[in-house]
């Protein structure tokens, strides 16, 4: 019997305490960010809207490997490779579908040539849903994105017009295997 | 007919509409005061402060779809949501606001307030049963198991206060009060008719009828637009019901506290009035936040096994004490 009342006191004292406990939060600040009028703030590493980078030279830096498109998991980047007459390979159309991106940043991971990047910009809501669906036109910036001075082509072993096989950084002159000179 | 005194149109206009828009108000007003318990803003977008919300929900129940299920009881089906919205309101005509505000005074109206909060209990345990729904029907099961037995102690709970004030008009009692709040010689009564409140307009933490996690809204699964709006403003409506009641029992309705009164009598009144009725509203929307909601099987035993004893003990000592002061 005082056992039970005991443990009925105790039952609705931690009701007291969790009752002001919770009243005093009213004077506590909200941690709400009024979204629209106060930007919250997003870390350069953030996984937002997806671009495409030039080379420190201007170029295009994709190369058209596919590797970001197997690399996606919800198969949303579709591209076509194509090669201009230097013999540098760049996509023809390169197509991202952000209805379905999960902003997994998987594709940075698996790209090459520091080609597409994420980028902090989260603010992607459309009125139509084929707004959602970018080209590469849409995507492809002027800059280098966080990357600044990576050029694959400078560092590759690929032969393009005006860079000769041998010709590429920290890349020995090719073997000439007919000859008998070491 | 248009002079301020009790039962005038005047009257009867101004707290119809001031208790309508304050229901809708309090969607609003639970709604930021939630966000606030919570560390939240709450709604404040649509209008200074975001007191437009409740505008804008009204808006939005009352363009949805209107549907009833094939399945339901047509007739019983609309006719549930309608009762707990007029009775309730039928239980406003017995509060005194302050003197010479009130709509009629009645010598049963205490008697009157608890049959009306019984009868909203049908309007849950219909409209459970009219939806044809398995979680529907839980709910109003609840709802009806709920109502039964902390009507019981609520009625008991107050019987305190009638053998104090020797009255059953809630004028009587508030006025009884002019030398001293009942809250202090009723304090267990007090508590016990507070959870009963809360019980009985289905507040949290007794929300069983509807609850959310396990049987889905329970009554008012299948209702949508403006019926299930009028379950959720009859509940609001029973809630400041039960803000304006807990005052004029035990605090002393109108009077003003510590003599603070001021000026005219019935501003006065008016004033302090409100500021009780805010301050238990606010109390509920702050419980609602704090406390977790008990397993049914405990609020079934706490109400029988602790909260009846305790307001028949209190409404023993009660009556003895009165009696040997042989008053
Ligand atoms: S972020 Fe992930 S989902 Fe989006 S395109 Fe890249 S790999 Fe695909
Ligand atoms: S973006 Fe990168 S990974 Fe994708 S195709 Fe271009 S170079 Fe390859």
């Amino acid at each position: 019997m005082l056992k039970g009342l005991v443990h009925q006191v105790k039952i609705i004292w931690t009701q007291i305490v969790s009752l002001w406990l919770v009243f005093l939060h009213l004077f506590h600040k909200a941690d709400t960010v009024e979204y629209p009028e106060v930007k919250p703030h997003t870390f350069p590493r953030w996984r937002g809207r997806i671009i495409l980078t030039r080379d420190p030279d201007g170029e295009e830096r994709c190369v058209a490997c596919n590797l970001c498109a197997v690399a996606c998991p919800v198969d949303c980047i579709a591209l076509q490779k194509t090669e201009d007459e230097d013999g540098r390979w760049y996509p023809e159309f390169f197509r991202i579908n952000f209805s379905r991106c999960i902003m997994c940043g998987f594709c940075e991971e698996a790209c090459p040539t520091h080609a597409i990047q994420l980028t902090p910009d989260f603010e992607m809501a459309e009125y139509v849903r084929q707004d959602m669906v970018w080209e590469k036109e849409h995507m492809l910036i002027d800059g280098t994105g966080k990357y600044h001075d990576y050029n694959f082509y400078r560092v590759a072993g690929k032969a393009i017009g005006g860079k000769d096989k041998g010709e590429a950084r920290n890349e020995l002159p090719p073997t000439d295997r007919r000859s008998l000179l070491p | 007919m248009f002079s301020l005194q009790v039962g005038s149109l005047l009257n009867v206009a101004l707290i119809l509409g001031t208790v309508l828009v304050s229901a809708a108000l309090l969607i609003w007003v639970e709604r930021r005061f939630l966000g606030f318990f919570n560390d939240r803003l709450g709604p404040n977008r649509v209008g200074p402060f975001g007191i437009l919300q409740s505008v804008a929900d009204v808006i939005k129940l009352i363009t949805k779809e209107d549907w009833t299920p094939p399945f339901a009881d047509k007739l019983t089906f609309v006719v549930a949501p309608i009762i707990i919205p007029i009775v309730m309101l039928l239980s406003f005509a017995m509060i005194p606001f302050a003197p010479d505000v009130g709509i009629i005074d009645m010598n049963i109206g205490l008697l009157f307030v608890m049959a009306m909060a019984g009868l909203a209990s049908y309007s849950a345990m219909l409209g459970g049963l009219a939806s044809n729904n398995k979680f529907s029907l839980l709910g109003g099961l609840r709802a009806a198991g709920q109502m039964i037995s902390y009507e019981v102690f609520m009625g008991i709970s107050i019987l305190g206060v009638v053998i104090l004030s020797d009255s059953f008009s809630l004028r009587g009692i508030v006025e009884a009060q002019a030398d001293g709040w009942y809250v202090i010689p009723q304090f267990i009564g007090f508590i016990v008719f507070m959870v009963a409140a809360l019980a009985e307009s289905h507040r949290w933490p007794f929300d069983l009828p509807e609850g959310e996690a396990e049987i889905i809204s329970g009554f008012n699964t299948e209702y949508s637009g403006m019926k299930f709006g009028l379950f959720f403003v009859g509940e609001y409506i029973g809630m400041l019901l039960m803000a304006c009641l807990i005052p004029v029992l035990f605090f002393g309705g109108w009077h003003a506290p510590f003599g603070l009164g001021f000026g005219n009598p019935i501003v006065s009144g008016l004033f302090w009035m409100a500021v009780k009725v805010g301050a238990f509203v606010i109390f509920f929307i702050l419980v609602r936040a704090a406390l977790a909601r008990p397993r049914y099987d405990q609020l079934m035993s706490y109400g029988w096994l602790v909260m009846l004893p305790l307001s028949l003990i209190n409404l023993l000592i009660t009556g003895a004490i009165v009696l040997s002061q042989g008053s």
